[in-house]
């Protein structure tokens, strides 16, 4: 009998204030795809960086290949075999992809002899890759390949990554488990951090579930539902969304041929955005992340008023140049992806967070009413559920799920006419997560214009009417949801909309056109 | 073995408890000091914390001091508040002393007690104008304040130079660098006979009131603070960073020439070369010892303060030279720096390691 790839064994890691990781214990065996299941804070990530030698554990042991190993840091891991996929890329924008995987590697091969390497794995694998192309050019997708193919070339026996695919379209996560399962029927073991419950069920052969830094179970994912599995993480099920079937009303927000070149060098410009947000509908906006989205949503918000005024329409006034201030006394609130730092100050209290966006404390001479201020908080905390120790609590002391819970309940107790929310679940819990979808629907019930940005296209699916898709600072027509399928949207992640929709109101911009279509011409030759 | 471990959140304790350690350590500090000098360190020790405040009459020098010290940090507080690093107090203390000196020198035998107002607000408006510099070329060319406002401050003495050497030298003053006595109608308001201290340490203590107000009570003064700490955070709540900037400079700099015309117009009563005695950079220090804080800043000016009188003591008593007070300037300034470590992290013993790598 073979002996398990790895076996992690009752480790414990405690900081000053949370046990990230108590007693535990994980089994993974040879060519197994084993997922590691768990919400935002279970303790996964700990349990990862200790595996590959970032952390060091309190207590416990680690055991691969049938050898109790100490791993002191990760180029040890390396060296024994374990290789990982960060979420987060460490890849160099100028550098070509040969340059960056060389830099990660020793000084004994040459640049051509790394460039033959990659391009024979790449070949292997059917990860196709340009090696001669600066990264800064390359779409998330195929940055996440450049690191599959560094992971790769030390020939692990066990392969770690880390939600590999938020940051992927659809197809682009069909194209990755091929590659995944090919590399486990050679016996590579992969551990695959997720909480997509689905991706799961789809891909792996065995899984741990943890939950507030322990094991809450083992089980074989391809004989679980949904629900059990949810069960498993968090205790509970996801509850079910109500779904009323309404006729829009007028036109809240309009976006008419929006183009501004954008502010940061890395960032996009907006091509032609046109796009219509009514009253009583959600409309959402898929699309992989840096592809616009936060671009359009700083031209929305009036952080950024570069726009010409008819550009940007609320209630058919033409409000482009207007600030966030003035676009709020209108109606259009608007909750940032950032929470902390964006949404809410870190260090001061939940009161004060209510002033950056309310008003009902300030007097007309500019006085703060203490009083009422931390009154109004108290409200916002109580009707919208946030786990606080009251008005006075520092925003950073709240976990993610309830700061964003504060946050949106800030702007939805405003009463506005138009809601924009960027990534309303990032980083939430299931249950908080569940809550804020739900406001979300109530609130367009009561005939509110809600336009949310997302990369999760499960909630977009979930929660919108109708949805477009951005990809390079431009934004596709909308589909109604219930015509929707996935694998359209996800084709449309990569650019691939039929173009004349696009330009139904005769745009004067043709050129536009053309350039969109080489873009995709581009893109299928990477795929 | 010590180890500096982060703490979650702030500590509240140290946060005030810091200064006050910082302040014994600058006590232990100075005894090092004197000893290494052969100096009796006791006797020093007295002269910087005892003396200065010894009797009502060092009382009255320590708040004549301490008056252009707070003004100044109060200013520097708001810009300090909304992360604009305004270093260049010193500068705008002296156009706003030219400028009240301007006024106080067209006042004759027969002016009315009232021109003192006009000083006073001559002095704002110099430190204003002197402080807009900064603020023009960083919003029209993104120039750093720190650099602008810190060079200005040497052009400022060159130009207080260039008056006193120059055309507003006193033609009677037999040759001295400095200006005519201003006539007694521009005196700033002595407050007890017999003392130097004047009206400005009246307003300097309701401005640290006003300051509390504008920070802590309107949203104005909670937009400057949000622009400091988190500026994404500003731009998306509507607060304008230019505002802030302009704002920031503006108040620094009108506080700073008022300690400026109170100083001129007050214990000295004429224009001087010598007038720059420093308070400007000093009160960089007082503002952070303070915690930017007014009712913090105004027990650092008197610190400061004490500081200022006991290098002044120390050199007829102990024959140190008169620096030995920006020293224990600095090593309070340092000490802080130090002390300030605990208020994000704690130190915690830990078992030494049995076997250190590399061995």
């Amino acid at each position: 009998m073979q002996s398990p790839r790895l076996q992690v064994v009752n480790v414990t890691k405690k900081y000053p204030s949370v046990v990230a990781n108590d007693g535990v214990s994980l089994t993974v065996q040879p060519g197994e795809i084993h997922a590691l299941l768990g919400e935002n804070g279970a303790g996964k990530s700990t349990l990862m960086k200790i595996i590959y030698g970032a952390i060091k554990p309190d207590q416990g042991s680690i055991v691969f290949n049938g050898i109790p190993v100490q791993i002191r840091n990760p180029k040890e891991a390396r060296s024994i075999g374990i290789s990982m996929v960060f979420q987060h890329f460490s890849l160099f924008d100028t550098l070509t992809v040969a340059e960056n995987v060389w830099l990660g590697l020793g000084k004994e091969l040459s640049l051509q002899e790394v460039t033959n390497a990659i391009e024979e794995k790449a070949a292997n694998y059917g990860l196709e890759i340009n090696v001669h192309r600066p990264i800064h050019t390359l779409s998330v997708g195929e940055m996440q390949r450049v690191e599959i193919i560094r992971a790769l070339l030390g020939n692990p026996n066990l392969l770690i990554l880390d939600e590999p695919t938020s940051v992927l379209t659809p197809q682009a996560i069909d194209r990755l488990f091929v590659v995944l399962r090919k590399l486990s029927a050679e016996g590579c073991s992969i551990l695959y951090i997720s909480h997509k419950l689905h991706e799961i069920r789809e891909l792996c052969t065995a899984c741990t579930v943890m939950r507030a830094g322990r094991v809450s179970g083992t089980c074989d994912p391809r004989k679980e539902t949904i629900g059990s599995l949810s069960r498993l993480m968090i205790g509970a099920e996801p509850p079910e969304l109500e779904h009323h079937v309404r006729t829009p009303g007028e036109v809240i927000l309009r976006v008419q041929h929006l183009s501004l070149m954008r502010e940061d060098q890395f960032g996009h410009d907006l091509d032609d955005i046109s796009l219509e947000v009514r009253a009583g509908e959600v409309v959402g906006i898929a699309g992989v992340s840096g592809n616009g989205q936060r671009e359009l949503l700083f031209a929305l918000s009036g952080e950024d008023r570069r726009a010409a005024a008819e550009m940007v329409q609320l209630s058919g006034r033409f409000v482009g140049g207007m600030g966030p201030a003035h676009r709020r006394k209108l109606g259009l609130h608007f909750v940032p992806e950032e929470r902390l730092g964006r949404g809410a100050v870190p260090s001061l209290s939940l009161a004060q967070n209510l002033l950056l966006t309310r008003t009902n404390a300030v007097r007309s001479n500019g006085w703060i009413d203490v009083r009422q201020m931390n009154d109004h908080a108290q409200k916002v905390i109580s009707r919208f559920n946030v786990k606080a120790g009251g008005p006075g609590s520092a925003a950073k002391s709240l976990s993610g799920g309830n700061l964003q819970k504060f946050i949106v309940g800030r702007e939805i107790d405003a009463n506005p006419r138009m809601l924009i929310i960027s990534q309303p679940t990032w980083g939430v819990d299931v249950g908080a997560a569940a809550h804020i979808r739900a406001a979300i629907l109530e609130l367009r019930d009561q005939g509110v214009a809600v336009l949310v940005v997302s990369e999760e296209l499960d909630e977009l699916f979930e929660i919108c009417d109708r949805l477009h898709v951005t990809y390079k600072g431009r934004v596709s027509p909308s589909i109604n949801r219930a015509q929707a399928t996935v694998e359209q949207i996800g084709e449309w992640m990569s650019g691939m909309w039929p173009a004349t929709a696009a330009r139904e109101s005769g745009s004067p911009d043709v050129r536009c056109v053309e350039k969109a279509s080489t873009d995709h011409g581009g893109k299928h030759a990477q795929a | 073995m010590l180890k500096l471990e982060a703490r979650q959140n702030q500590s509240r304790l140290w946060t005030v408890g810091s200064p006050l350690l910082a302040v014994l350590l600058t006590a232990i500090l100075g005894i090092l000091l004197f000893l290494s000098l052969g100096k009796n360190a006791m006797q020093g020790i007295q002269i910087f914390f005892w003396e200065p405040i010894s009797s009502g009459y060092r009382v009255g020098e320590l708040l004549v001091r301490a008056t252009p010290l707070l003004l100044i940090a109060l200013g520097l507080a708001v810009c300090f508040h909304s992360n604009i690093w305004n270093i260049g107090a010193e500068g705008q203390f002296i156009i706003g002393a030219i400028a009240a000196s301007g006024v106080a020198l067209m006042a004759g035998p027969n002016t009315s007690r009232w021109i003192v107002l006009a000083v006073i607000l001559a002095g704002m408006v110099g430190g204003m104008l002197w402080a807009a510099i900064p603020a023009l070329l960083r919003d029209k060319f993104n120039a750093s304040e720190i650099l602008v406002s810190l060079m200005l401050v040497y052009v400022a003495a060159m130009f207080l130079n260039y008056l006193v050497f120059g055309p507003w030298k006193d033609p009677e003053g037999f040759n001295f660098p400095q200006s005519k006595t201003f006539s007694t109608a521009t005196q700033i308001p002595i407050l007890f006979s017999g003392l130097r201290v004047n009206l400005g340490i009246i307003v300097a203590l309701a401005g640290g009131l006003g300051l509390w107000v504008f920070l802590f009570r309107t949203r104005l003064g909670f937009a400057q603070q949000v622009a400091g700490i988190a500026p994404a955070a500003a731009r998306y709540a509507g607060f304008s960073s230019r505002k802030a900037l302009w704002l920031a400079l503006l108040v620094s700099g009108a506080t700073a020439g008022m300690a400026g015309a109170f100083e001129v117009a007050g214990p000295i009563a004429q224009l001087t070369p010598t007038l720059p005695a420093g308070y400007g950079f000093a009160a960089i220090i007082v503002a952070f010892v303070g915690r930017l804080h007014p009712v913090g800043m105004v027990f650092s000016s008197l610190l400061m303060s004490m500081f200022y009188i006991g290098g002044e003591l120390a050199q007829t008593k102990l024959g140190v030279p008169n620096s030995i007070g920006g020293v224990f300037q600095g090593l309070l300034l340092f000490s802080l720096l130090t002390c300030d470590t605990l208020i994000m992290y704690r130190i915690r013993v830990v078992p030494a390691l049995r076997k250190p790598r590399g061995t």
